[in-house]
């Protein structure tokens, strides 16, 4: 039997964390594997989080463990994530068939874009608009300060403003 | 600061659209979890019985019961300042000499009463 709170952390959060992890490193097996590896650490530490959260909610608790085993994972294979996304995650995504027709083009030009920005603002920009975390919840699980936090997610919607409109004045500004 | 566009960031949203869960990866995350629960329980339930086979493990416990006892003297001594505090207060300070006395008393008697009880639980 899994422990009641652990299994209603799990069920909150598996979207958040599969989200984050897959468009973080950009296939769904890798994804598949983070997620896994979250959830394991993440139930080893379970007990002293909830004591040390004071009442927090633990979602950027268990984003913070995705994204340091992310970097682990780069840092092992020393690489970089495997962008494009995967054609399947529009099937796995969410959107309408309409959307997806209408809207291909400049979804991908967008989610090009965002591959394109150095990694905290990517990072930041996933949390916002992929899991919708407030800065707050953001600055946590990045390990900033919310002024810091707000700043990197002005500049990294900026940034790739500038990148979708024209790419390669936006890269030279940078 | 200003912000950005706001059809900007809903372009943004929708690209970076939630994506599900397999179901698969549900399926065998649960399993896993939950398996790693009951090995973690029955793991500790053969350590408790093997470990007290075991005098090199009996420190611990015992160690419980001696603060279990120092915390119970300790609870009686509280218990008979409290009752001292609250009826120096019935007395507004009159007869201050004697009632010390019989707070000391009664005290030391509460002492003894849950001392015994401390020993006969052991």
């Amino acid at each position: 039997m899994l422990d009641a709170e652990f299994s209603e952390l799990y069920r909150a959060h598996l979207r958040d964390v599969y989200s984050y992890a897959y468009y973080r490193v950009g296939d769904h097996h890798d994804a598949e594997d983070l997620t896994e590896q979250t959830f394991l650490q993440a139930y080893r530490h379970f007990e002293r989080a909830q004591r040390e959260s004071n009442g927090r909610p633990l979602r950027p608790w268990l984003i913070r463990i995705a994204h340091n085993l992310a970097a682990n994972l780069y840092r092992d294979r020393s690489r970089k994530p495997s962008w494009p996304i995967d054609e399947t995650t529009t099937l796995a995504a969410p959107h309408t068939t309409e959307q997806l027709v209408e809207g291909r083009d400049e979804l991908s030009r967008v989610l090009d874009g965002v591959r394109e920005l150095p990694d905290d603002r990517r990072e930041a920009l996933i949390m916002r608009f992929a899991l919708g975390m407030d800065n707050r919840e953001i600055a946590r699980a990045l390990g900033r300060s919310d002024g810091a936090t707000k700043v990197l997610i002005h500049r990294a919607i900026k940034q790739l403003e500038g990148i979708v409109g024209d790419p390669v004045e936006a890269s030279a500004d940078e | 600061m200003s912000e950005a566009a706001p059809n900007f960031e809903g372009l943004l949203r929708e690209a970076l659209a939630p994506v599900e869960p397999p179901e698969d990866l549900i399926l065998r995350l649960e399993e896993t979890l939950t398996s790693i629960t009951e090995l973690a329980a029955g793991e500790l339930e053969a350590w408790e019985l093997s470990a007290m086979r075991d005098p090199r493990n009996w420190a611990r416990p015992a160690a419980a019961l001696v603060a279990g006892g120092a915390a119970g003297t300790a609870l009686v001594l509280l218990r008979a300042r409290r009752r001292a505090q609250s009826q120096t207060g019935l007395f507004h300070g009159i007869r201050r000499v004697s009632f010390d006395r019989s707070g000391a008393e009664r005290a030391l008697r509460d002492l003894g009463r849950e001392t015994r009880k401390l020993l006969g639980d052991r």
